[in-house]
């Protein structure tokens, strides 16, 4: 029988029985988002930092997850690594948590990490006691330099931020994942169940997800499908698949064959 | 009077404090994942009700929102 504890993800000082990790945004309202994170079985949800609304109050996506989730923030929309370290101490004195998701983002149009101002934020944040995920590109030397500087993991992207076109190149990521210790977390670019599945075959220690499950036509159905492509890649990557061939290799026996 | 900016947006407000320009500024001091920083630098909830509010500071308000 299986034990998720067996093969828990453990990332700093924590451990989790899920290796999805789920956004918070773009669902069609909270109930919905609700029921999808709670489909998908991840334990670690994402939210942003941002300027109240001076209009008006109301309560805030903490009021609904409090509790129940380990709250992720992020530094998503951040342009320099000035801002990415305001932002997480931000975070740190809204939510009392040392654990920030690093994104310093290059331009509007790919979204693309930008590693100069992503390798200085994350110094920062280290030297600051902050837990630090950084979402990166799939370049293994800016992963082996983020967990030289001390991140509690690497979280490449497999392609941009909410394109869906899934991980692009799985070849990266193989030595992403063979050149570090720490956990290796795809994040951006899931556009449904295979390429996550994918991402975990790789070898991957998790999957981060937002837009595949809250855009789609049915996000609670998605979050279904993710948690189980997540376990199911992972199933797949520790039980080691068989090697690819040019040439067939009958499964059935080939002695006693009738006409022979 | 202090002239501002909040979030963004200079303003011209007669407050003392923090917690004085939140409550001004309509948030409740005493909600729940509430952050500010004056000037880059987060100001501990703890220190609203006695950090001065000067001319020119660049003040920000923040709090938790959807992210992915």
């Amino acid at each position: 029988m299986y034990n998720p504890l067996e093969d828990a993800l453990t990332i700093a000082d924590k451990t989790f029985t899920s290796r999805l990790l789920i956004g918070s945004a773009q669902y069609p309202n909270n109930q919905v988002m609700l029921d999808s994170i709670g489909a998908s079985g991840a334990q670690i949800v994402t939210v942003a930092i941002r300027r109240v609304d001076l209009a008006g109050g109301g309560e805030t996506v903490l009021d609904l997850l409090e509790g129940d989730y380990h709250i992720l923030p992020n530094t998503a929309g951040c342009f320099t690594a000035k801002d990415a370290v305001l932002t997480a101490e931000l975070a740190r004195e809204a939510l009392e948590t040392n654990w920030i998701k690093l994104e310093v983002i290059g331009d509007r149009e790919t979204l693309y990490p930008d590693a100069e101002h992503l390798l200085n934020a994350a110094a920062e944040m280290v030297r600051r006691g902050f837990i630090v995920l950084p979402y990166c590109t799939d370049d293994p030397i800016t992963c082996r330099k983020l967990a030289d500087l001390g991140c509690a993991a690497v979280m490449p992207l497999g392609s941009p931020i909410g394109s869906g076109m899934g991980i692009l190149n799985p070849y990266n990521i193989e030595i992403i994942r063979a050149e570090n210790a720490i956990p290796v977390i795809i994040d951006a670019g899931i556009g449904t169940a295979s390429d996550a599945a994918l991402a975990m075959e790789l070898g991957c220690d998790g999957v981060l997800l937002a837009s595949a499950v809250s855009r789609a036509h049915d996000p609670v159905r998605m979050a279904t499908a993710m948690r189980h492509a997540v376990e199911g890649g992972r199933h797949a990557y520790r039980a080691g698949r068989i090697p690819r061939k040019r040439h067939a290799q009958a499964s059935s026996p080939q002695k006693g064959v009738i006409g022979t | 009077m202090s002239s501002i900016r909040v979030n963004g947006e200079p303003k011209s407000l007669d407050v003392a404090t923090v917690d004085d320009l939140l409550r001004a500024e309509a948030v409740d001091p005493t909600a729940r994942f509430v952050a500010v920083a004056v000037n880059g630098v987060v100001i501990p909830r703890g220190r609203w009700d006695s950090e001065r509010v000067k001319d020119g500071d660049d003040i920000e308000i923040v709090r938790p929102a959807p992210g992915g």
